[in-house]
This record gives structure tokens, C-alpha cells and sequence, in this order.
């Protein structure tokens, strides 16, 4: 059975469609949810895509907490629904209190869009199992405001428990503490990364194939763990 | 009529790459006597009726600063009416 996983679009979304397609590329069926409905559609796995939700107004992710999918959502990942943020989806996932910490704005002032050199440091989560531990990867970043944040005792309780998922090598883009550029929930179904995997899944567009891995490790992951266990969900 | 206003704040030890930058940008202007600038929000919030501080603050805490990285301070501020307000911008002015 092929795994279906959602897509959510918010007003301001840009990487829905692109997230759709490496979903699809991976070898899943991408199911579009919409921010204004709580339904996700009995979907195994979630993907919060970047963009500028709500505008980025008062902060990025701050608004889009508070719509309707996400009241669904944040209930299905505290039950293990596997969900990956990435860049706003990232951030959506800190204001939702699903993921510790906050993305602030980049430390040097600069939107920075380049190819990104990331090391992957825990390959147990629900979108990192098809990566070797220490494993380098060349991912995409583009953001302003991408500079991860949080009190020493929370980077220090996330590199304890290995929940550090990706960090920046070769340079930090944002000026993200520790060099953290991904992290996940104590579990590993909850998975936030600033750089964009969904633009890493084809040789003519991106820099490397290497974004498609967190496609498949998490097709993989719902291989392993009984798919359609979503399906319950309205 | 009353308004409440909310005051956020990055935390003290959130760096502030927005007020850097104009800080930096103040010896332009010929200012070198100030040594930080820090930016925040200021948010409006009028009420219906009679405005509830309890309410604000929830909404504050909830919504409008994000308490990771964010404090607030919430006041009441006494909204004089707009005529009055409109003669006292003019006496202003006029003053100046």
C-alpha cells in the first residue's frame, strides 16, 4: 500500500507544490490538506512546507498555529503522526510548542539562499533513518529568519538526547546557535529543519539528490510501523 | 473608552541584529552619544466594552509574544476624545 502523506497549504505557502513533488518523486502519494479545514484525511505523515504563512506578520508561525488543520495536527503528532517542518513549517512547529526553542531573525540581517552543507547527527527519527550517522548532505537554505534559538539548558538537553537531526557544516547561515540547523521532539516523529530537502530531489534543479532521503527514510519509517495507522483520523 | 497596549520585547539575551543595524547606521546621522538600540512591537487593543486586562494578557501570552524569546508589559491607556485629542495635537503644534 502506498503511504499517503499531507501537504499543508496556508495562504502565503510557496513549497507546497515542490514538497508534493518530492513526495510523489519518493515514491508516495502526496495528499493536499488545506490550513481552514481540520481534516487530515487519514494521512500517515505530515509536511509543513516553507513559505510566508499568514505574511510572516507579528513572527513567522505565529499565526498559523492557530489555524483549524493545526488544532488536528498538533493532536495527531503528540500520538506519533510523523510530521516534518520545513523553514516556516519549522517554525509553525516551535510556536506550536512541538518543537523547543524559537527561529529568530538571521544574526548578520541577510536572507541567505545558497546551497547548504549539513552533517546528520541522529538517524533515528521518523525522516532521517535512510541516512548514515555523521552522513554530509548539500541541502538548499533560503531564509531571513532562520536562526534557531533556545535557553543553554534546551540546546543542552537536545544534544543530550541526540535530538540535534541536521547541523550546519562549512559555515553557518543564520547564525543559528550550536550551528543547528534541524531538531526533532523527544520521540523523533517530530522532525524541524530550516534547510529545504524538497529542493534537493532532482539533478536539474537542485545542488544533490540528497533532500529525497527524508522522503524515503520516512516511507520507510511507515513501512515499519503499520501504514494507514492515520486513517482514523477525520 | 480605553485601550490596552501591549508592549513586546525581544529577551535581554536575544541578540538583536534590527537594532544593531541602527545603531550602527546612528554616527550617520552625526550620533555617537547612544550606545544600544533594541526594537520591539507596540500593539493596540481596544475593547467593546470595558477593556479586560486578564484577557489581554492571555492574548499577550498566547498569541502576541512569543515567551521563548519575547517579554510583554501590558497598561491601560486612557483614549481622550478625538475633539479634545484634535485640539490638543493643534495646541501642540501651535506651541511648537
Amino acid at each position: 500500500m502506498t503511504a499517503r502523506i499531507g501537504v499543508v497549504t496556508f495562504p502565503g505557502s510557496l513549497d507546497d507544490r515542490d514538497a508534493q513533488r518530492a513526495i510523489r518523486l519518493a515514491g508516495a502519494q502526496p495528499v493536499a490538506l488545506w490550513h481552514g479545514e481540520t481534516a487530515l484525511r487519514g494521512v500517515d505523515a505530515v509536511i509543513l512546507p516553507g513559505g510566508f504563512s499568514y505574511g510572516d506578520y507579528l513572527r513567522g508561525g505565529a499565526i498559523a498555529r492557530f489555524a483549524p488543520v493545526m488544532e488536528t495536527l498538533v493532536d495527531a503528532a503528540k500520538g506519533g503522526l510523523p510530521v516534518l517542518g520545513i523553514c516556516n513549517g519549522f517554525q509553525i512547529l516551535c510556536e506550536s510548542h512541538l518543537l523547543p526553542g524559537a527561529l529568530t531573525r538571521n544574526a548578520h540581517l541577510h536572507f541567505r539562499r545558497r546551497s547548504q552543507r549539513l552533517r546528520v547527527e541522529n538517524t533515528t527519527s521518523a525522516f532521517t533513518g535512510h541516512f548514515d550517522a555523521g552522513q554530509e548532505i548539500v541541502i538548499p537554505v533560503k531564509n531571513g529568519e532562520g536562526r534557531f534559538v533556545a535557553d543553554e539548558r534546551t540546546l543542552d538537553e537536545l544534544e543530550g538526547e541526540g535530538r540535534v537531526v541536521v547541523r550546519y557544516v562549512d559555515g553557518n547561515p543564520s547564525g543559528a546557535m550550536r550551528d543547528i540547523a534541524g531538531i526533532s521532539n523527544a520521540a523523533g516523529n517530530v522532525v524541524g529543519m530550516m534547510p529545504h530537502p524538497e529542493h534537493a530531489v532532482e539533478a536539474l534543479t537542485g545542488p544533490s539528490v540528497d533532500g529525497l532521503g527524508l522522503f524515503t527514510s520516512v516511507i520507510a519509517h511507515l513501512g515499519r510501523t503499520a501504514v494507514g495507522a492515520g486513517s482514523s483520523q477525520t | 473608552m480605553a485601550r490596552v497596549l501591549v508592549d513586546v520585547m525581544l529577551k535581554p539575551e536575544i541578540l538583536d541584529p534590527q537594532g544593531e543595524a541602527v545603531a550602527n547606521a546612528l554616527p550617520r546621522l552625526g550620533v555617537n552619544g547612544i550606545t544600544s538600540v533594541r526594537i520591539g512591537k507596540r500593539i493596540e487593543l481596544e475593547f467593546e466594552g470595558e477593556p479586560d486586562l486578564d484577557q489581554a494578557r492571555a492574548v499577550a501570552d498566547a498569541l502576541l509574544a512569543n515567551p521563548v524569546i519575547e517579554t510583554f508589559t501590558i497598561h491601560l491607556e486612557e483614549v481622550v476624545a478625538a475633539d479634545t485629542a484634535e485640539a490638543a495635537e493643534t495646541g501642540e503644534e501651535n506651541a511648537a
